[in-house]
């Protein structure tokens, strides 16, 4: 009679572990399920923003350090080839400006190619010529 | 081919970091600069070798217009016109992102950031934020632009409930932002671009021309952090890269020239400086301690230099306005051939823009190892037989050091008057720009000669020959 109760009661306990494991199973897919296409969607912009942001507050500490330098003499310089440098943003323009076709995007490329293509030509060679005049006592 | 032009671009950028580095020293910087040439062809031939760009005639017109511009003006400027060229430049540079931004707006699939109408959230948030301070760099710089080269007056231009207007656009603008986040309407985009246009050139306008240095400083930090901000948006590290390198320039050059005036960024943004001290300066002029002012003349400052053992020469603005670097030189030299010590020192202020003395002397042939900044010569003057001012005022007026009421008191100066005879090239009694009288003219061993700064030079030289 015991032994009976006893193998009844471990039968009884082993279906509702089996019934607990599935849902468990299964809570465990939903879960997986609701998490992936969210995981997804922020390693699409997400990831490159905190990729972004650590090169952009890398490079401002390398700025600071580089630019701390700087002879104070040659601050004028500094100005012009920063300024000449910044317009890599062509970059974006050449982007903006390259599809095939034609449209408001690309107009607004090519001028912005004007104005990067005026600062950079502009802004190296003024610094190269303020550079050429800094000359040392009984050149 | 995504990762080839990755790593390009990540020389490109350290080329960029080189070309800044070289100008810790004169003997270097020629070198950083062909770096920073280097550095852009390879970012712009990287970019065109991208498969997204297929029809060139567009970009090599564009190539030829804006290079053949940029090309006759920077041959052709003068070195007296500096400022103001730097200031046309930072607006060129706020135009591009604005126009890059706008570009990114409307075809959002050509940078792989979604499609229009339905742009990733964090691309519109960069996008709005590049062209918002892009739009500000243009406008702004354009009023710089205008003072610096007189179309403008250079006075503090102030008017009722200023401040207010700026916060309240500053505010509408960030309103503004949320807004095209939430919504994608082209509208908002636009607006926040008139928005930012109009609260550059309110936010410049009530800055005086003696605060030229913050400005172009400041102007210049915001064309780098528009550049990353774009940068952000097309996901292009070396956009991040050199718009934090820029960014962070010009935001220390602005900290070292607000130093250099003893004010706080704030106060210099806030403006009005110059005009609401003119009270104080008259209230402490009717002091009645004032003695009387000795003029020279030119014979007198030859003689008096010709037998000094050593002479510290201070340029200011004035000296740029009267373009009398080349006879300043020639002053030097002769004195140079009666054994005279001749020194050059300079104010971190001096001018209209970082370091725009020391450009000016050098196209003088002045050799730059004559050339002093403020900490390294202050105490010579002690030992020096003259100081020779020429086109400076409020960079000398002791008054920074001794009184507490004056809006110039804390400024570091140079210690003129140690030196045994101090001259003054004024063209008259004016005060200087912030308005304050300058006690060192009433000193006895102080003399003023009156008149244009080249003129009077000249003279002091023909006396000399």
């Amino acid at each position: 009679m015991d032994q009976t109760q006893l193998s009844n009661r471990i039968v009884e306990l082993k279906a509702q572990l089996s019934a607990a494991s599935q849902q468990i199973d299964a809570l465990a897919a939903q879960a997986a399920a609701l998490g992936h296409p969210a995981a997804a969607e922020a390693a699409s912009h997400g990831s490159f923003f905190i990729t972004g942001l650590t090169v952009f507050v890398l490079a401002c500490f390398v700025g600071y350090y580089v630019v701390w330098r700087v002879t104070p003499a040659l601050h004028s310089p500094l100005m012009a080839v920063t300024n000449a440098v910044s317009s890599v943003i062509i970059v974006g323009a050449l982007i903006a400006a390259g599809p095939a076709g034609f449209g408001f995007s690309k107009i607004m490329g090519f001028l912005a190619v004007i104005l990067a293509s005026v600062n950079i030509f502009g802004g190296f060679l003024v610094t190269q010529r303020m550079l050429s005049m800094f000359k040392k006592k009984g050149k | 081919m995504e990762t080839l032009s990755a790593l390009l671009y990540l020389v490109a950028s350290i080329c960029f970091i080189m070309a800044l580095r070289g100008l810790s020293s004169p003997e270097t910087s020629r070198q950083g600069n062909l770096y920073g040439m280097v550095g852009m062809t390879i970012a712009i031939l990287t970019t065109l070798a991208l498969p997204i760009v297929q029809s060139y005639w567009m970009i090599v017109l564009g190539i030829a217009i804006g290079g053949g511009i940029g090309y006759v003006i920077a041959k052709k400027i003068e070195m007296t016109a500096l400022p103001q060229l730097v200031a046309a430049f930072h607006s060129l540079v706020g135009l591009a992102a604005v126009f890059v931004a706008l570009s990114a707006f409307y075809s959002p699939e050509a940078y792989g950031i979604g499609v229009p109408g339905a742009i990733a959230k964090g691309s519109l948030v960069e996008m709005a934020l590049g062209t918002a301070i892009g739009a500000i760099t243009f406008t702004g710089s354009l009023v710089a632009f205008a003072k610096l080269q007189g179309l403008v007056t250079g006075k503090p231009l102030v008017f009722p409930f200023q401040h207010h207007l700026n916060a309240g656009l500053g505010v509408l603008t960030i309103l503004l932002i949320l807004w095209l986040v939430q919504s994608n309407a082209s509208v908002a985009m636009w607006l926040i671009v008139l928005v930012a246009l109009a609260l550059g050139f309110l936010l410049i306008l009530p800055i005086g021309g003696a605060d030229m240095p913050v400005v172009i400083s400041m102007l210049n930090s915001y064309s780098g952090w528009a550049a990353a901000g774009i940068g952000f948006t097309l996901q292009n590290n070396l956009l991040i890269i050199t718009g934090a390198l820029v960014g962070s320039s010009g935001a220390i050059l602005s900290y070292i020239m607000c130093k250099g005036m003893n004010r706080s960024i704030f106060n210099v943004i806030l403006g009005g400086f110059g005009g609401d001290s003119g009270a104080a300066a008259a209230g402490g002029a009717g002091g009645g301690e004032r003695g009387t002012v000795k003029a020279g003349s030119p014979e007198d400052a030859a003689y008096i230099m010709k037998n000094a053992q050593s002479v510290i020469i201070v340029p200011g603005y004035g000296m740029a306005v009267a373009q009398a670097q080349h006879a300043l030189r020639e002053m030097a030299d002769l004195l140079k051939k009666e054994g005279v010590d001749v020194k050059y020192a300079i104010h971190p202020v001096a001018g209209r823009m970082p370091g725009h003395m020391n450009v000016l002397l050098a196209e003088a042939n002045v050799p730059y190892d004559e050339v002093f900044e403020l900490e390294d010569i202050n105490r010579d003057f002690g030992t020096a037989d003259v100081a020779f001012v020429i086109g400076a005022n409020d960079v000398t007026n002791p008054a920074a050091k001794t009184d507490p009421q004056s809006p110039i008191y804390g400024m570091p100066i140079l210690d003129v008057e140690k030196a045994k005879t101090v001259f003054f090239i004024k063209r008259g009694m004016a005060a200087g720009y912030a308005g304050v009288e300058n006690e060192l003219f009433f000193r006895p061993n102080t003399m003023m000669l009156f008149g244009d700064a080249k003129k009077v030079t000249e003279e002091v030289v023909k006396s000399m020959e």
